[in-house]
């Protein structure tokens, strides 16, 4: 037991020293942490409240005003300051990203594992309805499910994981049919060991590298569903910041003042561009059969 | 292979039939009433009721799918509830359109993401090749409204290449197949580079080189054509992805297609349409996966069908 504990802990740590040689897992978790910090000082580091509309930041015209001097990213529409309506996005986005990737990994997990452990009727009627869920267009199937509810933060949250669970669910099905069939289940078998020690003891953890994976490239997808929904008007609803709803709220003005659009889809890119990274680079760490692939 | 057709076939009909049952489920739970919609603000409240009676909507949930289930087996995809007219000719008009732009997504994808991929095989381990994948990475990461509203701006706005929107020469069509290639060059980038590299590794092509081959002639006429291959496959499967990225990509340059009539649809609690386009895109999604099976075991004898 010590010995495994132990074995255990140098593999999680040489998994971390690999990573840190890779500069673009570096790169994506510098900017996670970067992000996750805004998104916690958001009160603290913003130079205006979210919500303000400031006499100054219009023009004469009434115009939005270009980056630069009192407000570093321009104003917006209405006169409030972008960069802090962008920090304060970085919490949308976040509790989102982790919210929704959390229960679609929790729901995607609980079929997968179900279907792939017990089979049978249970596994077929499962397996079909994944099929099922895969042949619906995700973003169609997104847009009518916050066309049913009324959008709130939590609403957008749950839509997102009523389509993103699927992806998952597929993968541990997989992953778990050939678990199954190994030997040393059918020798924990052999000693009268029950359902629950089965799946908890021995296949969920030898199923965690690929949750933790498919977990991290999941928020890059959640995220960019959020800002494609609040794009269209339908995920989270202004004066609430978000970086999809702040273009959505401006694109009426965007050849005049683009920044509106390009800061907060910046944002956007870059916060899905660092979870693909560290996901990839952690697929890469910790699936055996990428291992030495380049 | 017959059998299998035929189970495929079975399969397909029976998620088709599934996806027709949720989302009529998911449409009846609908809160806005389009009988509302469709009567107007003054409407008495017998108006309403005719109405209603009139499109059946009165009638319990079950009686409703099931005429409605009948009337698809005859090809009836129903009537639009504003426009009055049917839903199969408002698709059929504006299925062209999105046909020709997934289409000029297709190539676009392929372009970009197959010279990437292949340039950085070749380059493995360089800078180039970092830099090719972490642009790859970026492609994925980028939401195609940003992406749509980025290449507007510089290539439409600011270089006046290309129109801003809309519909009817090649010119129009750069822009939104582009936008709509991006994400899929990101995958094909990194599919074609492993599969390139998984080539580049086999005994034919050392052979090749200790024959004294000329690298250029290897790679083009050796490598390539195996390593390209497996990801002819994909393409089915880019369907279904392409199916979702319409109703963005058309409402970010009016481009008339059923991706556009859907978002409208949607704004206007037209059921009808929004459940024709969304079976016309779930048929789009199991043809291409059924597509994708078929060709796989003829690209690759080893896969054989089971």
């Amino acid at each position: 037991m010590t010995n495994a504990s132990l074995s255990e802990g140098a593999a999680r740590r040489s998994v971390i020293a690999r990573l840190i040689r890779r500069p673009t897992a570096v790169f994506g978790f510098s900017l996670i942490v970067i992000a996750v910090a805004a998104a916690i000082l958001a009160p603290v580091i913003s130079p205006y409240a979210p919500d303000a509309q400031h006499f100054d930041g219009l023009t004469i015209e009434g115009a939005p005003l270009p980056p630069g001097g009192a407000y570093p990213l321009g104003t917006d529409l209405l006169g409030r300051d972008l960069l802090t309506r962008i920090i304060h996005g970085a919490r949308t986005s976040l509790v989102i990203g982790l919210a929704a990737n959390g229960l679609a990994l929790l729901i995607g997990t609980l079929v997968g594992v179900t279907a792939g452990y017990f089979r049978g009727w249970t596994g077929a009627v499962l397996m079909r309805f994944t099929d099922l869920m895969m042949a619906f267009p995700a973003l169609l199937l997104a847009i009518c499910l916050a066309a049913i509810f009324q959008p709130s933060l939590w609403i957008v949250a749950l839509v997102i994981a009523l389509v993103n669970w699927v992806q998952t669910s597929r993968i541990l099905y997989t992953e778990t049919t050939s678990l199954t069939e190994r030997e040393f289940i059918a020798a924990e078998r052999a000693i009268g060991a029950g359902h629950g020690r089965i799946l908890f003891r021995h296949i969920l953890p030898h199923l965690l590298p690929t949750i933790i994976v498919w977990g991290t490239l999941g928020i890059s997808t959640t995220v960019l569903l959020e800002a494609t929904l609040s794009y269209l008007g339908i995920g989270v609803q202004p004066p609430m910041p978000s970086w999809g709803n702040i273009i959505f709220e401006n694109q009426t003005y965007f050849q005049a003042a683009p920044w509106l659009v390009f800061f907060p889809g910046a944002a956007i890119v870059l916060l899905a561009l660092s979870f693909n990274l560290v996901g990839d680079a952690l697929r890469d760490e910790l699936d055996p059969t990428q291992r030495g692939r380049d | 292979m017959a059998a299998f057709l035929a189970r495929r076939l079975v399969q397909s009909a029976l998620i088709l039939l599934g996806v027709s049952f949720v989302t009529f489920v998911l449409l009846y739970a609908l809160p806005a009433d389009p009988v509302r919609q469709i009567a107007g603000r003054s409407a008495t409240a017998e108006t309403v009721e005719n109405i209603r009676r009139e499109l059946g909507l009165d009638r319990p949930f079950i009686v409703q799918y099931a005429r409605y289930l009948g009337g698809l087996l005859q090809g009836d995809l129903g009537r639009s509830y504003l426009q009055k007219t049917e839903v199969a000719e408002l698709i059929a008009a504006r299925l062209p359109a999105t046909l020709l732009l997934m289409l000029g997504a297709i190539i676009a994808e392929l372009a970009i993401g197959l010279t990437m991929g292949i340039i950085a095989a070749l380059r493995r381990g360089t800078a180039t090749d970092t830099s090719l994948m972490v642009a790859s990475f970026v492609g994925v990461s980028a939401p195609q409204f940003v992406v749509g509203l980025l290449l507007l701006y510089v290539f439409a706005v600011q270089l006046q290449w290309f129109p801003i929107g809309g519909y009817g020469t090649l010119a129009h069509l750069v822009l939104p197949a582009l936008t709509l290639g991006i994400l899929g060059a990101g995958w094909y980038s990194r599919m074609m580079r492993s599969s390139m590299i998984d080539v580049l590794r086999q005994d034919y092509i050392r052979t090749a080189r200790a024959k004294g081959l000329a690298r250029r002639r290897i790679v083009l006429r050796h490598a390539l054509p195996n390593a390209i291959l497996p990801i002819i496959a994909m393409i089915g499967i880019d369907i279904g992805i392409f199916m979702g990225g319409i109703v963005v990509v058309e409402s970010v340059f009016g481009w008339p297609g059923i991706g556009q009539l859907a978002w409208q649809a949607i704004q206007r609690v037209d059921i009808p349409i929004i459940m024709g386009v969304t079976l016309v895109s779930a048929f789009a999604i199991v043809l291409g996966n059924l597509l994708a099976d078929l060709v796989t075991p003829f690209i690759d004898p080893r896969i054989r069908i089971r």
